[in-house]
């Protein structure tokens, strides 16, 4: 718990150009710490870019420039953060399960790995731990050496969101989580959701926005690269102060 | 209108029925008249008389193998990593495979003679296996950095982005994912390369030599098994010997990359089912 910090990751008066496109204008949020922060908008309206500036994975997108601040604890995130720091500290699970071709006990222990834990026992605790945090344990302790492209989708997910756990991050950004999964996956990752808000802070892109009302306890309401309303979940969804929030929730675009 | 389609279709069923079994045919055919016309011949002391047996010739070729590749693999594969991975698209990117490409057409005498003024006359190795191996890693090194980019073009993008995000540095991701998901392309890369090296004579002839001893040590001189058959070949007088060292070759490369597949099917097995 950071006391000297109001909130967990600040933005401030961000842009992103990819190229001569704008891809965020003048964008300003500050994220609660331990909550489920919602990015709901219509496609293309900058969630996922906005997302992607958290753990510096636009710095992947050779055209992208950034101008404005982000601050994770108070300390700017681009010029006096480690980048493979951040992205221990900032996890992300993507849109698409993408677990690596290899056994489900290899994928969660390689992000320790690759941080030094070399320990067999270690290993095998933090395995067993992230897999108990994702919900995913009692499904496959007994074959934790089987590859883990055999998994179905929702169970694939589940993996990567242990595989991010594994690392002990403190913010995990989850890019529509849910879209590729069905229904019943859905469900089961969204009561995780609600697990996880307890011990980290979740900001969640998402299309779905009942959702973002079952899991959120704020949303922020994306247009064209402009955050247009941010506010508790309930405020943003019974009593929207700004009638193009009110339009696209009410269905009337996006 | 139908049935006009249901006998072309039939018609080009049978035309690639057809190409098919000529091209198996042909393989069939080719190492089957040398095994036939040559194993008879294959004796114990064909292989381990003094002077005449092809005992040096194995070991030659055998040495000559592992070695090219132990200097061409690790630049080809880098080569292919660099130019996949962290070249950006340019003008320095295109000439890299223009050279690649270039490399690949020159012909093999061009090689051997290259490998002769260079690595045995200006570099001092003389005819040594040394050379050989030189002047062969240049060859076989566009097989091996373009087969080897062919394979880690095919690893997925969202690998990438799901081990940077866990805090991987980009050469982890290459060393830890990529490089692992793309072994069956190297190896074939390795097994293309393999079949040249064996093949080759006339660059081998120019920097490696003929003598028909058996080798001592790097800058020994030797003579390979295509080099022998082509020197039986080419005097005329013992066609059977001749054949007999063809088997030999076809047996020692079918081993080879028999071998190199069941290396590269326990690799498989272990990187997806570990411990």
């Amino acid at each position: 718990m950071n006391k000297a910090y109001d909130y967990k990751i600040v933005a401030k008066d961000v842009n992103l150009f990819y190229g001569d496109a704008q891809a965020l204008k003048n964008l300003n949020i500050s994220i609660d710490e331990n909550k489920v922060t919602a990015l709901i908008g219509p496609s293309g309206c900058g969630k996922s870019s906005f997302l992607k500036c958290l753990n510096r994975m636009n710095d992947l997108v050779e055209i992208a420039k950034i101008e404005g601040t982000f601050t994770l604890d108070g300390i700017n995130i681009y010029n006096d953060f480690d980048v493979v720091e951040l992205r221990k500290k900032v996890g992300m699970v993507f849109q698409s399960p993408n677990p690596f071709p290899m056994s489900i006990y290899d994928n969660i222990a390689y992000g320790p790995r690759i941080h030094g834990i070399k320990n067999k026992k270690a290993l095998d605790e933090i395995v067993e731990k992230s897999l108990i945090n994702s919900a995913l344990w009692e499904e496959v302790k007994d074959r934790l050496k089987k590859n883990a492209l055999g998994l179905s989708g929702g169970q694939q997910q589940r993996l990567c969101i242990a595989r991010v756990l594994a690392v002990e991050p403190e913010v995990v950004l989850m890019d529509e989580p849910t879209s590729a999964l069905d229904p019943i996956s859905t469900l089961k990752i969204e009561d995780l959701m609600y697990e996880l808000a307890k011990k980290y802070t979740i900001i969640i892109v998402t299309h779905n926005m009942q959702q973002a009302v079952r899991i959120s306890d704020k949303t922020a309401f994306f247009l064209l690269g402009e955050i247009v309303e941010y506010d508790n979940t309930d405020t943003i969804f019974d009593m929207p102060k700004d009638k193009r929030t009110e339009d696209y929730i009410t269905g009337r675009f996006g | 209108m139908r049935t006009q389609t249901k006998i072309s279709d039939f018609i080009i069923k049978i035309f690639i029925w057809l190409f098919t079994l000529i091209a198996v045919g042909a393989l069939i055919l080719i190492v089957g008249f040398v095994l036939i016309k040559g194993l008879p011949y294959i004796s114990w002391n064909f292989i381990v008389s003094p002077d005449t047996g092809i005992l040096p010739m194995i070991v030659t070729t055998l040495i000559i193998i592992p070695l090219t590749l132990i200097i061409a693999a690790p630049i080809g594969i880098c080569s292919a990593i660099y130019l996949v991975e962290y070249a950006r698209p340019g003008k320095i990117v295109n000439l890299i495979r223009f050279a690649t490409e270039s490399l690949a057409g020159i012909p093999s005498i061009i090689y051997g003679l290259f490998g002769y003024v260079f690595f045995c006359l200006t570099l001092g190795f003389n005819y040594s296996i040394l050379s050989g191996s030189l002047t062969l890693s240049i060859m076989v090194l566009p097989t091996i950095i373009r087969t080897t980019e062919e394979a880690i073009k095919t690893v997925p993008n969202s690998y990438r982005e799901g081990s940077l995000a866990l805090g991987a540095t980009k050469l982890t991701t290459i060393f830890k994912i990529i490089l692992p998901s793309s072994i069956s392309g190297i190896l074939t890369a390795i097994i293309l390369s393999i079949g040249r090296i064996v093949g080759e004579t006339a660059a081998v002839i120019f920097t490696l030599g003929t003598v028909t001893d058996m080798p001592k040590n790097l800058m020994s001189s030797g003579r390979t098994l295509a080099t022998h058959m082509y020197n039986l070949a080419r005097e005329g007088t013992n066609e059977n010997a001749a054949f007999a060292t063809a088997a030999v070759l076809i047996i020692v490369v079918a081993l080879i990359n028999l071998s190199a597949r069941s290396v590269a099917g326990q690799f498989q097995k272990k990187l997806h089912s570990k411990k």
